[in-house]
């Protein structure tokens, strides 16, 4: 069995500053788990823990049943796919291929058979005399990747191996990787800022913010029950949209009108909240059709209309003060957002491409209300989620 | 191209004007290894001069005859050899585990020790030459091997070791990272995976050692006394004409010939392996 067990894992370096806190994740066999957040959150370093290229300084790691804490990386069996893909230059792709191998003494029959195999899984048969210095990036990729396939290990552990591809070959080789794990079915943890992989790739994703834990869960968990204020902003693209609401009485006063107080929200007396709207849950008001009396109608000065082709994004503002929290200017600062004017309380709607609606025009718009999250701005926890 | 072939013959032109000037030194020992005691300073022009008359060998056979004991010159010579090559080799083994530790660990003492490094080499050697040859004298390793190998080894390690700092820092610490993640222990690592990528400082590191030891003659004279270890630089010095009141130029400037010829193989031979741009490729940017 090779699943990966953190117990309380912590780093703290020497200046006293922890890059990872009281981690605690139970990663099953065969998993492929996702270590998504923004730069600093110390997801590579967590990633760096289980390979064992850093020590713990607390807590407990196991892989399979026994406790790795001291075990040196060569002893733990498992492979790692590095950023910059980390290929020995002055050997060629056959022989990067080989290395794993030749050091665990394997003969040199069955390491011609198995460079064979995965050559030929990940189409580079044509390259297996060539020194990485003449490959692309993706084909410098596919024998990073290659070299960690090679010695069929307990677990895969990949550090962003796709944020140094375009986006174009980025899209492509996010599938060659599902599909690889999905045949080989080994255990992955890997690491990414992007939240678009995170959803796409994983069975489950584990949210990092400051070296903290804030959820993890099944992509469909995070985005429609995310457990805080961070991780409904990081999930989703284009974000969730925060606005201010006011409890008072049994209404619930938002800028885009009033709605009763959901159940969960009951018995905290008169508060502010902080009330999220995911773009899709906005709509035409034209087009809203049967759902109207789900949600309410309200207009708004569109400043910017972006049409997809398949669909369109109205941005405007709704006049409201903004919405102010710690982990929102976090979020807002890992996405460069911070310098924009006006960014503070701008909503973007995404809209069926049949709207009309037009740049600079007032326009009616529907919100689904029912898909509100509330979030408490004190502490950022979420109040709707289950 | 008109204009361009001119530009080439007179760069060409240029470049050989150069080329002479800094090559007459050693063609005009080479000249004078050529020719007869008598001929030596015969000749009114330059180019009189600069050929020689009639060429004879008998400078650089006069070298080797007499076998080991009676030469002048092969005992010498082996012992440059013997000598410039041991420095060598402990010089570069050492360098590369020091300059290792410097480039990758952050451990007390290691401003100090750089900065003692760079303190040594800055020192001048001659200041060090008679505490040498009492404390030698008295240890009884003066007129020996280690003699000679031990101030070689300390005034060449600063340089050894700061080249290869340079070219360790070059390469990525990931690469390590991934031989260890692969299997490699960390000695398995640094053999199979640094030392290769280090190579060109690690031949240039031994180039440097290398001549530094070959060409030395201060210790060379103030260390040894005999033939058991003097080197040939020192040993030229004590060359003897044909009487009392000859010098012996042409012996001299044959045994200087000799001399440089490994110095340029070696040289030649490592110059091929000092490969730039042997890590492009390895990761990304």
């Amino acid at each position: 069995m090779s699943e990966i067990t953190m117990n309380g894992i912590t780093k703290r370096y020497s200046d006293g500053f922890e890059a990872v806190r009281d981690f605690d994740l139970d990663i099953e066999d065969g998993e492929f788990m996702i270590l998504v957040g923004p730069s600093g959150c110390g997801k590579s370093t967590a990633l760096r823990m289980i390979a064992g290229l850093e020590d713990i300084t607390e807590g407990e790691l196991r892989i399979g049943d026994t406790v790795v804490n001291q075990m040196a990386p060569k002893d733990r069996d498992i492979a790692m796919v590095f950023q910059n893909y980390a290929l020995y230059p002055h050997m060629s792709v056959r022989e990067n291929i080989a290395f794993p191998l030749k050091l665990a003494g394997v003969d040199q029959s069955t390491i011609d058979s198995k460079i064979g195999e995965v050559a030929k899984v990940l189409d580079l048969e044509p390259h297996l005399d060539r020194k990485p210095a003449n490959l692309s990036g993706g084909q410098r990729q596919r024998v990073a990747m290659g070299r960690a396939i090679v010695r069929d290990p307990k677990a895969f552990l990949m550090d962003e191996p796709l944020s140094n591809l375009d986006a174009k070959l980025r899209v492509q080789m996010r599938t060659e990787v599902a599909r690889l794990q999905s045949e080989l079915g080994t255990t992955t943890v890997y690491v990414t800022h992007d939240q678009t992989e995170a959803m796409t790739l994983g069975d489950r994703v584990a949210v990092m913010r400051a070296g903290l834990l804030q959820q993890v869960g099944t992509p469909a968990e995070l985005y429609e029950n995310p457990a805080n204020l961070f991780v409904a902003g990081f999930i989703g693209s284009p974000a969730m949209n925060f606005m201010p609401g006011r409890i008072e009485g049994d209404r619930l006063s938002l800028p885009v009108g009033e709605v009763p107080v959901p159940d969960s929200a009951r018995g905290g007396g008169e508060r502010q909240l902080i009330a999220g709207l995911r773009p899709e849950t906005f709509e035409d008001a034209a087009l809203a059709g049967d759902d109207r009396d789900r949600g309410v109608t309200f207009s708004a000065k569109v400043d910017l209309v972006e049409s997809m082709g398949s669909e369109k994004y109205a941005y405007f503002s709704l006049g409201s003060e903004g919405v102010h929290s710690k982990e929102l200017e976090e979020l807002a600062a890992d996405a460069g957002l911070e310098e924009i004017p006006g960014g503070g309380d701008q909503v973007v709607a995404r809209l069926d491409a049949a709207s009309e609606i037009k740049r600079g025009a007032e326009a009616e718009l529907w919100v689904d209300t029912t898909k509100l999250h509330l979030f408490d701005p004190e502490s950022g926890e979420s109040l709707t989620s289950g | 191209m008109e204009k361009g072939t001119r530009e080439y013959t007179l760069w060409s032109i240029g470049i050989l004007i150069v080329l002479f000037f800094a090559l007459m030194p050693i063609l005009w020992i080479v000249s004078l290894s050529l020719k007869t005691p008598a001929t030596i300073t015969e000749g009114t022009t330059f180019w009189d001069r600069f050929i020689p008359q009639d060429i004879t060998f008998e400078n650089y056979e006069s070298l080797f005859t007499g076998g080991i004991s009676e030469s002048p010159f092969i005992a010498p010579l082996i012992n440059s050899i013997l000598i410039a090559i041991i420095a060598t080799s402990i010089a570069i083994v050492l360098a590369a585990f020091a300059a290792y530790a410097i480039a990758r660990l952050n451990f007390p003492g290691k401003a100090m020790i750089l900065a003692g490094a760079l303190a040594i080499a800055m020192f001048p050697p001659i200041s060090t030459v008679g505490p040498l040859f009492d404390m030698w004298r008295t240890l009884g390793l003066y007129d020996t091997y280690p003699g000679l190998i031990i101030p070689y080894l300390t005034f060449s390690l600063p340089l050894a070791i700061y080249t290869l700092v340079a070219f360790f820092r070059e390469i990525p610490w990931d690469l390590e990272h991934a031989a260890q993640v692969d299997g490699a222990t960390p000695y398995q690592a640094f053999r199979k995976v640094i030392i290769p990528l280090a190579a060109p400082g690690v031949f240039t590191a031994a180039i440097l050692v290398f001549i530094f030891c070959w060409n030395d003659f201060l210790f060379a004279i103030s260390l040894t006394s005999s033939d058991a270890s003097r080197t040939v630089p020192a040993a030229l010095a004590f060359f003897t004409g044909e009487s009392q009141f000859t010098q012996p130029t042409g012996n001299i400037a044959a045994a200087a010939v000799i001399v440089t010829v490994p110095i340029i193989i070696f040289v030649l031979f490592f110059q091929r392996r000092i490969v730039a741009g042997l890590t492009a490729g390895a990761v990304k940017g």
